[in-house]
């Protein structure tokens, strides 16, 4: 057991060591600013005193060192300064939207990957039909679209034309969850569909690479059926790669839901970071960019601990 | 239109004949499945799907003519020892080829196709579609069919900008990774590693908000971020390349690093790298459309896909198809190289499976 562990801590150890390094970029970037924040936000107009007291009153007098480690383990407890903007708290106006974020992931997450797996043992199974080049097709073409477009096709189908799902996901306080399954199916809908054909595809590699090695032929010679062969004897051995490519998916729904949201009027995490980018609202933007980079660091950690943890020589040392 | 749906029902009919005849188990379930599904839908008074159905059935038989007589087409152009090549072409990465080049003699030769100037202000706002206007006007009354035309020069010449810096900047150093090793392939490694592990949209978010939407910025920034990707590939075939003896030999003949990455490594990687070159352009393509969408792209009145779907977007909750043009236009020339890029994955890896 001292191996799995041992590689697990120092999974763990990279991964931190990574987020410290992306949040000193993050903070860092900033401070490349032509100028500074406060000419930045004053404008070309502010006087040099307004903009002394702005320096000031956000405490950019001090060495950026001492600001960022404050922002960094401010950060931590979950106080992200206060917004350039509106004068408000980051945290709290972040609290409320990322939960409405990681709603709406894990809606999407809920329904793609059983569907993905399932999807994709289907079409190992029937590889080399047309129904494997048709999908093979039809994967590729939803990989390659924009979020935007699958968002906008859905829209106009499934909302516009036969009325089934609200076109705009606004939410309200006092919402039945039913309700709220509703109002969010379509942006919901639309990451399954760019994400399904990507777990699908690898699902499908994954299976096909193994039916390949001699013991799958031992099966199929003394009689096993063939469903049997995928679901016994091939995917014990495939969740590895499966396992790693649902975890690299969940990270890409991370940066998907940003477009998502936007398109959707959804109130999330994502849109919060498009109005900061273009109002340079700079703590917002820190924030949110920390957020979405320690979720991605966290998800790509799961995939590597996953793949670790589903290798069975690595799980049962001689 | 009652010609339309007689037709499409004479040739389900036929097609499950034929796979009757044939003998071909998949192909008649599927065409059972749609004559059977057709049927219940007209029955169940659902016709405005079967006439989806019809139009989704019209365009994919013209893309599937057209890309037919391309691949017929091409044979008499290409050298003798590429007729094989394009004979086996499947028709999906011929239909790719087809657009490619469509899109790039578009961009090309933008000016003299486009009937409009791009950003200039020809009918009423939102005109729907006519002779004159072939796909209708936009929110300011620019002529819509100009706009992506210019578009396809904007858009894409961007985005080709970048892959050429993010191809350039991460195949150099990959394969002199390979080639050096040592502390380079450490440092550039670990420098790789630390910009994959941001995600792309909101890395790029992060730069734009500092240094502002100049095209300068979006390019850096795209090429910035993509060029790990070809940095990893091209030091990982590059590694597989450096083993061999001829390189060994080149080494002993005094050959310079430079030399060896470019005459005796390169000539070796070229094909998963070309490969990977079409890759990068979808993602750059998909990452700049997607700012543009945001806002963030190139500015107006500049015509860019991206933007233009934006801008339009307020026409979608009418059931007008106005913004679907031009995100398709996106959606088309990417799925488009990636078919190719599949086709050219599968001959390079000898036809696995």
């Amino acid at each position: 057991m001292g191996d799995i562990t041992f590689l697990i801590l120092k999974r763990l150890g990279f991964g931190l060591m990574t987020l410290l390094i992306v949040s000193i970029i993050i903070f860092f970037a900033v401070e490349l600013l032509p100028g500074d924040i406060a000419e930045t936000v004053l404008g070309q107009a502010a006087t040099a005193e307004t903009v002394e007291a702005f320096r000031n009153k956000i405490g950019l007098n001090r060495p950026a060192f001492v600001r960022y480690f404050e922002w960094l383990s401010g950060a931590v407890t979950g106080d992200f300064g206060v917004s350039l903007v509106t004068d408000n708290p980051v945290g709290t106006a972040i609290a409320e939207r990322l939960s409405n974020t990681l709603f709406l992931a894990t809606y999407a997450a809920v329904i793609a990957v059983p569907v993905a797996i399932f999807l994709g043992i289907l079409v190992a199974l029937l590889r080399n039909t047309i129904f494997d080049r048709l999908t093979n097709i039809a994967t590729l073409a939803s990989i390659s679209s924009p979020e935007f477009f699958v968002a906008y096709i859905l829209i106009i189908y499934l909302s516009v034309k036969t009325g089934l799902f609200p076109p705009i996901a606004n939410l309200s306080g006092n919402m039945s969850f039913p309700e709220l399954l509703n109002r969010t199916f379509l942006p919901a809908l639309t990451l399954v569909l760019v994400t399904t054909a990507h777990m699908m595809r690898m699902t499908r590699a994954a299976i096909i690479n193994l039916l390949a090695e001699p013991y799958i032929e031992m099966a199929r010679m003394k009689g096993v059926s063939r469903w049997k062969v995928i679901v016994r004897h091939t995917l014990p051995n495939a969740w590895a790669p499966i396992i790693t490519v649902v975890a690299l998916n969940m990270a890409y729904l991370i940066t998907g839901v940003v477009l998502v949201e936007v398109v959707f009027v959804y109130p999330g995490i994502g849109q919060l970071l498009v109005d900061a980018v273009s109002k340079r609202d700079f703590p917002i933007v820190q924030a949110c960019c920390l957020i979405f980079a320690a979720t991605f660091i966290l998800l790509n950690l799961a995939a590597d601990v996953g793949a670790i943890l589903s290798n069975p020589r690595l799980r049962n040392p001689k | 239109m009652t010609i339309d749906v007689f037709v499409y029902f004479a040739a389900l009919a036929f097609m499950l004949v034929l796979s009757v005849v044939k003998e071909r188990r998949d192909l008649k379930i599927i065409w059972l499945f749609l004559l059977v599904g057709s049927i219940l839908l007209l029955i169940f008074d659902k016709a405005y799907v079967v006439f989806t159905m019809i139009t989704a059935a019209k365009v994919l038989a013209a893309s599937m003519g057209a890309a037919f007589l391309f691949r017929l087409t091409l044979r008499h152009f290409v050298p003798a020892d590429f007729v094989k090549e394009v004979v086996t072409l499947p028709l999906t990465a011929a239909f790719g080829l087809l657009v490619i080049l469509i899109t790039a003699l578009t961009g090309i030769f933008a000016p003299w196709i486009a009937p409009f100037g791009e950003a200039e202000i020809v009918t009423s706002s939102f005109a729907p579609a006519d002779q004159i206007h072939l796909m209708g006007s936009d929110q300011l009354g620019r002529d819509m069919f100009s706009r992506i035309v210019y578009g396809a020069r904007n858009s894409v010449g961007l985005a080709f900008a970048a892959t050429c810096l993010a191809f350039f900047v991460g195949a150099s150093a990959g394969l002199m990774a390979a080639v050096k090793g040592g502390w380079f392939d450490q440092i550039a490694g670990r420098l790789a590693d630390v910009i994959m592990s941001v995600p792309s949209l909101i890395f790029a978010l992060l730069i734009l908000s500092i240094f502002g939407t100049s095209i300068f910025v979006i390019i850096l920034v795209a090429a910035a971020i993509y060029s790990p990707r070809v940095f990893r590939l091209a030091r990982a075939v590059g590694r597989n390349t450096v083993v061999m003896e001829f390189i060994e030999a080149a080494r002993l003949r005094g050959e310079g690093d430079w030399y060896l990455i470019r005459r005796e490594i390169l000539p070796n990687t070229t094909a998963p790298l070309i490969a990977e070159l079409g890759l990068v352009f979808c993602y750059v393509f998909l990452l700049i459309a997607g700012l543009s969408f945001l806002g963030l792209g190139l500015q107006p009145p500049t015509a860019d896909w991206g933007s233009m779907v934006r801008e339009n977007a307020a026409l979608i909750s009418f059931g007008d198809v106005t913004p679907l043009i031009p995100a398709s236009a996106i959606a088309l020339l990417t799925i488009s190289i990636n078919f190719v890029v599949d086709w050219m994955l599968h001959r390079t890896s000898g036809l696995k499976e």
